[in-house]
């Protein structure tokens, strides 16, 4: 790939790493990313994204900017208050990087409508707030054996872990069916320290960019924790589960469902 | 090392870093193992710093010669990809 003078300049503390150098960056550009959600998590890895240079990412969200998501949305602002989320986070991102194109998708992701919607893509990020998107996504990134790099967040806690499919664990494998929904905090119970998804989506963003130059040793197989309190990062093996329902030797869930569960969404 | 035939030449001249290194990086990788970049700049911090960061790079320094006033020629074989 030729890069530009100006790009030379944008991508050039990339281009300096061995790990990267031009023929990484060329993989970046070339990158398809395909996002789900643009909150909390969404904002962050998304803007990483985008000023890294990766040619073409989608974002799904089906809200709009409210007042109470600045505190940690950060490709949102007071000015975009109304805007559909993913219509803030796409002129953000193309204004920190024109290099960059971004697919805003205001709907909601189902069974019906995700394995089209990630079928071009290379990598799938989940930033999603509730569990049956997350168990969704999952599902669906096993079955079409699409990499998927999940990152969840509650007060000053957060986890982040890369599904290889195939090779490491899946969702399943760590939490095999969803809490009941008495379990996860209410609305009123939850909260979020803004900086956390932050660090967070930060580390997710990490793992893209890992998966796509074919860097490093991807959170394939392990799940970092991090207690923002306590300031300490934890990695824990999560070994494949033979008796996965979705990636065991033997599934029993072949096809996708709609995990409608009520759960309040933080 | 006069008789060191490059197979790519470049000239930087006007260039300073890390740009110099970029260019000088971004032109190796286009090239085989084995094969020689010539390197033409006149950045003075560049002809250390180049050599050095080509040799972190796995490359192998062949020659930095200050061939007047301004400019300086640096050798470097690619060694690995």
């Amino acid at each position: 790939m030729d890069f530009t003078d100006d790009q030379i300049k944008r991508y050039s503390r990339h281009i300096i790493l061995p790990e990267v150098g031009g023929k990484g960056q060329a993989k970046i550009a070339k990158a398809k990313v395909f996002m789900i959600g643009a909150g909390g998590l969404g904002c962050p890895v998304g803007y990483y994204l985008a000023a890294a240079g990766v040619g073409t990412i989608a974002i799904v969200d089906d809200d709009v900017v409210e007042l109470s998501n600045l505190q940690r949305q950060i490709a949102h602002s007071t000015k975009t208050l109304g805007m559909p989320k993913v219509e803030s986070a796409k002129a953000t991102f193309e204004t920190l990087n024109p290099d960059v194109n971004v697919i805003p998708l205001k709907l909601r992701i189902s069974k019906d409508n995700i394995l089209d919607l990630i079928k071009d893509y290379d990598i799938v990020v989940d930033g999603s707030d509730n569990f049956p998107t997350r168990y969704l996504v999952n599902d669906a990134c096993v079955l079409t054996g699409k990499p998927l790099v999940s990152g969840a967040i509650l007060r000053f806690e957060g986890q982040v872990t890369t599904i290889i499919p195939g090779k490491g664990h899946c969702y399943r494998c760590l939490f095999e069916e969803m809490p009941p929904p008495g379990l996860v905090p209410s609305c009123q119970e939850a909260g979020v320290l803004g900086v956390l998804p932050g660090i967070i989506g930060g580390l997710q963003a990490m793992e893209v960019i890992k998966l796509i130059i074919g860097k490093g040793e991807p959170l394939s197989g392990k799940l970092l924790i991090y207690d923002a309190l306590k300031t300490t990062f934890r990695t824990v093996k999560v070994p494949k589960n033979p008796d996965c329902p979705v990636c065991g030797m033997n599934p029993t869930i072949t096809e996708l469902a709609d995990y409608d569960a009520q759960y309040c969404s933080i | 090392m006069d008789d060191l035939i490059p197979d790519k030449s470049i000239n930087i001249k006007g260039l300073v870093c890390p740009y110099t290194f970029v260019k000088a990086k971004l032109a190796i990788e286009t090239m085989e193992v084995g094969q020689i970049l010539e390197i033409l700049l006149d950045y003075q911090e560049a002809s250390n710093s180049i050599p050095k960061s080509m040799e972190a790079h796995g490359h192998k320094v062949l020659d930095v010669k200050k061939i007047n006033d301004t400019d300086w020629v640096i050798l470097v074989r690619k060694d690995r990809e």
